[in-house]
């Protein structure tokens, strides 16, 4: 297997982008990742898309060759898949493309991310979010996606004493974070009053517990490492790509406090990079609801199980925490294209690995980690980057 | 939905008759193809099993803002249950109030509307839960 | 012979009071729960509808009985408020309590007495030996236009009946008075009713009420004195109390079997409620007539013998049951009765 690295990234700005088409999103995202890896177009040797329901958002299937069209590269014919993991197809989408190179099949490697969310209106895009969730035995009973991270968090207030507080500042901490990304959704503050304040959605979860519905696209381009420096000095290397999965519905799993795919995902990306939780530098980590997040990190070894809040609450994962968490936002502020997400994590740590975010940069940051999941945990993809 | 998805799963969805693996006897429901355990073995051995319906709240949560063939009918309760058998199940929780509703509370399976399609289509019933009279 | 082998009965738990609706539409509580004899009514949950109700009634009566549900060859559900206009509620039942496939089914109407014709016809497929037990189901969710009068009784519930050659109870007869009196009626595709006011009283109920009684009476040779019990249509809790008056019986032959005044008139299921809460209490031995009565019009009349099997028999308990109970406002009766929809 070869060793694969990022050359280059693109993203569009995320938020209720009502005059940007899903296509239009796809080649905006696209074009600026060739610009910012400085190929021409030709060199691209094949393309994987992620988006989780274009079909009911948009009612276009077919995705992975449309892409290739916006991009004007029709007439190179390339191998183009559309990839669906629910909210994780963003990071599948990369998991594929990095198996793609690594495998010495294709060099030069498209991974993209998109979902346009806004061209339905608010209940047509939560009943398709929960098909993300089982449809049979899950949402035909009426529970919502909110509804199936509030029994996860319910279950861990209830197991571990986590409070609403603690919860309300995971979203305190990636507005903060958001505030200063120009490409996040929101860019305001907000405090823990405000959070506990804001409308119930599912008991304990709050609206602000709950990341938005967001239109979006995000793309990274691969390559094989020995050849990267041809095309830029910031190099990133993949050291890890894991992908793991579990039973689609929540009640069907072994463990109610923990998503046991994630843990799976992390213990072989930590074994495939060869290192150990205590080494990341900093994390991107799958926050659709508050709790997410919280047993993200305990999932991902940052704090032992049933500590995440505590943690969160003692700042932890704060910016200048011993472990900054969603630096970008979070989906929660960033925002939450559900195909572009795992995408946009890639592209949130590689600007941080090449000393490139800015206001929210974290010092030193050397080894960071991607962390997107589908569903209510049914796929989870964990990435470890590394800047060379 | 087209009724043949909603026709198929009645069974399941009105007499929880789900499934018991013929090798190492485990119950399952919703009703599995293949016991995870005995995976190979269990082919063709797993044996209908209709549960009880009595189970214990594991964690439930207020779904306050519904899905669009919901509408109307929020707040409602939606619960991870551990039927008596064993395996979990995710339900709704009627005929108590939200306070009542708490984890480690008993409660039993009911037949009830769950949703309808639209005015002129199907209605589709199934399972619910209520304190269990016990 | 036929004989009842169980019951089961079920009322969903929420209630409104005569009081909260004649606040809403600004009339004199007190009189009309005197005028009526009625206090509260029963209302069905948002997800509750006729086939829920008869489910829950008929897998108690299956349960109580302790048959095995494949061994029922027929099961009617009289109703006037079929969830479907066309689909029958008899197959969810059937369905619900695991008694398909080999069986024959349909849905009756005939307004309140519905359900005691399906009994009718279970009683006949029983004694021509065409099956071995059958189920009649009685239930409603009543429909009432809101500011009507009957908006103070129309109500929801169920009771379901197993009928076989040996039970708890035997059927000695059954006979039916029947007219074409158009006293009350729902039109195809209209939500609510429409009823011809006080014609409804003596041309509609009391005629076919006393004339089926004294029909079965005069057939089998008794007289009130010969019964402990006497179950009517129960359409409001003044109009049994007056036919049975009227037809010689006392009160307190009624009391046990009078559920109106707590539940309001379930209308299908309203006497073979009445029933059920009268064999939840009867002695062996004790003798029961029963007459329904639907509008449009008709009434069936029976006369059952309590045999000795009922001491063994584990008797449902309906007057606790009903005691389980929570008031919603008008308001929320309208949400739960999906009027809003």
């Amino acid at each position: 297997m070869r060793e694969v690295a990022i050359i280059g990234i693109g993203m569009t700005k995320f938020g209720e982008l009502w005059d940007k088409s899903f296509r239009e999103l796809v080649a905006e995202a696209g074009i600026q990742a060739i610009l910012d890896a400085g190929i021409e177009g030709e060199e691209i040797d094949a393309l994987y898309l992620g988006g989780m329901s274009t079909g009911r958002f948009i009612g276009q299937e077919h995705v992975g060759p449309l892409a290739v069209e916006v991009a004007g590269l029709e007439d190179l014919h390339l191998p183009a898949t559309r990839v669906e993991a629910a909210c994780a197809s963003g990071g599948v989408a990369m998991h594929q493309g990095f198996l793609a190179v690594a495998s010495g099949m294709y060099d030069i490697v498209v991974v993209g991310g998109a979902e346009k969310m806004t061209d339905v209106v608010g209940g047509e895009a939560t009943n398709i979010l929960a098909s993300a969730a089982d449809r049979e035995w899950e949402s035909f009973f009426g529970i919502t996606f909110p509804g199936l991270y509030a029994l996860i968090a319910k279950y861990h207030m209830h197991k571990y004493g986590t409070t609403q507080e603690q919860l309300a500042m995971v979203a305190v901490k990636n507005h903060y974070n958001g505030s200063m990304n120009p490409k996040a959704q929101f860019r305001r503050k907000i405090s823990v009053e405000d959070v506990l304040k804001s409308p119930l959605v599912a008991d304990p979860l709050h609206l602000l517990d709950c990341s938005p519905i967001t239109d979006g696209a995000a793309v990274a381009i691969l390559a094989p490492l020995d050849i990267a420096k041809k095309y830029t000095d910031k190099i990133v290397k993949i050291k890890a790509s894991a992908l793991a999965c579990d039973t689609l519905s929540y009640h069907g799993r072994k463990r109610f406090d923990s998503l046991p795919a994630a843990v799976e995902a992390a213990k072989r990306a930590y074994k495939m990079a060869g290192i150990e939780p205590k080494d990341v530098d900093l994390a991107e980590v799958h926050d659709c609801f508050t709790i997410a997040e919280i047993i993200a990190i305990e999932d991902l070894g940052f704090v032992e199980k049933g500590k995440g809040g505590k943690a969160t609450e003692e700042g932890l994962t704060a910016l200048d925490g011993e472990i900054p968490v969603n630096t970008s936002g979070g989906l929660k502020a960033k925002g939450h294209p559900v195909g572009a997400t795992g995408v946009a994590q890639i592209n949130e740590l590689v600007m941080q690995l090449r000393g490139e975010a800015g206001e929210r940069q974290v010092k030193d940051a050397t080894i960071g980690l991607a962390h997107n999941v589908g569903g209510s945990g049914g796929t989870a993809v964990v990435h470890i980057l590394e800047a060379i | 939905m087209g009724v043949a998805r909603y026709w198929r799963e009645i069974p399941a969805r009105y007499n929880l008759i789900g499934k018991k693996c013929g090798v190492c006897g485990k119950v399952y429901f919703p009703p599995r193809i293949v016991c995870p355990k005995c995976r190979r073995k269990s082919i063709g051995k797993m044996e209908d099993y209709k549960l009880s319906g009595k189970g214990t709240v594991e964690s439930f949560t207020v779904i306050r803002v519904p899905p669009p063939e919901f509408e109307g009918k929020s707040p409602y309760v939606m619960a991870l249950i551990k039927m008596d058998e064993g395996c979990y199940l995710t339900g709704q929780i009627v005929d108590c109030s939200i306070d009542e509703v708490h984890i480690g509370m008993r409660v039993e399976a009911c037949l009830r509307r769950i949703q309808e399609d639209g005015k002129r289509g199907a209605i589709y019933y199934g399972y619910k839960f209520r304190k269990a009279e016990e | 012979m036929a004989a009842i082998v169980g019951y089961g009965a079920y009322v969903p738990r929420y209630r409104i009071k005569v009081e909260e609706i004649a606040r809403i539409w600004g009339k004199q509580a007190a009189s009309i729960s005197s005028g009526l004899y009625v206090f509260e009514k029963s209302v069905p949950g948002i997800d509750e509808d006729t086939a829920t109700i008869s489910v829950e009634a008929a897998r108690r009566a299956v349960k109580h009985a302790k048959i095995n549900p494949k061994e029922i060859g027929a099961i009617y559900v009289g109703s006037e408020s079929h969830p479907y206009a066309v689909k029958p509620t008899a197959t969810i039942v059937a369905e619900a309590i695991e008694a398909t496939p080999e069986l024959t089914a349909a849905d009756y109407e005939f307004a309140c007495k519905a359900g005691t014709a399906g009994m009718q016809n279970c009683i006949a497929l029983v004694k021509s030996n065409m099956i071995k037990y059958g189920m009649a189901i009685g239930a409603d969710v009543a429909q009432a236009a809101p500011g009507d009068a009957l908006e103070y009784t129309a109500a929801a519930g169920g009771a379901a009946f197993i009928i076989g050659k040996e039970g708890i109870a035997e059927i000695n007869d059954t006979v039916s008075f029947t007219t074409d009196t158009p006293d009350f009626w729902r039109r195809e595709g209209e939500p609510y009713p429409g009823h011809g006011e006080r014609f409804t009283g003596e041309p509609a109920y009391f005629k076919h009420v006393m004339n089926a009684a004294k029909m079965l009476m005069e057939k089998l040779g008794t007289k009130p004195s010969d019964y402990d019990y006497a179950v009517f249509h129960q359409p409001n809790g003044k109009f049994p109390m007056r036919v049975a008056k009227k037809l010689g019986f006392e009160k307190k032959q009624i009391e046990d079997g009078l559920l109106c005044p707590i539940i309001g008139n379930t209308y299908s299921g309203s006497s073979m409620l009445g029933l059920a809460a009268v064999l939840d209490v009867a002695k062996a031995g004790s003798r029961i007539i029963v007459v329904s009565y639907g509008s449009g019009a008709g009434s069936d009349a029976f006369d059952i013998t309590v045999t000795d099997k009922i001491e063994e028999y584990e008797r449902q308990g309906i007057r606790k049951m009903l005691e389980n109970k929570e008031y919603v406002d008008y308001a929320t009766y309208m949400k739960l009765r999906r009027e809003f929809e």
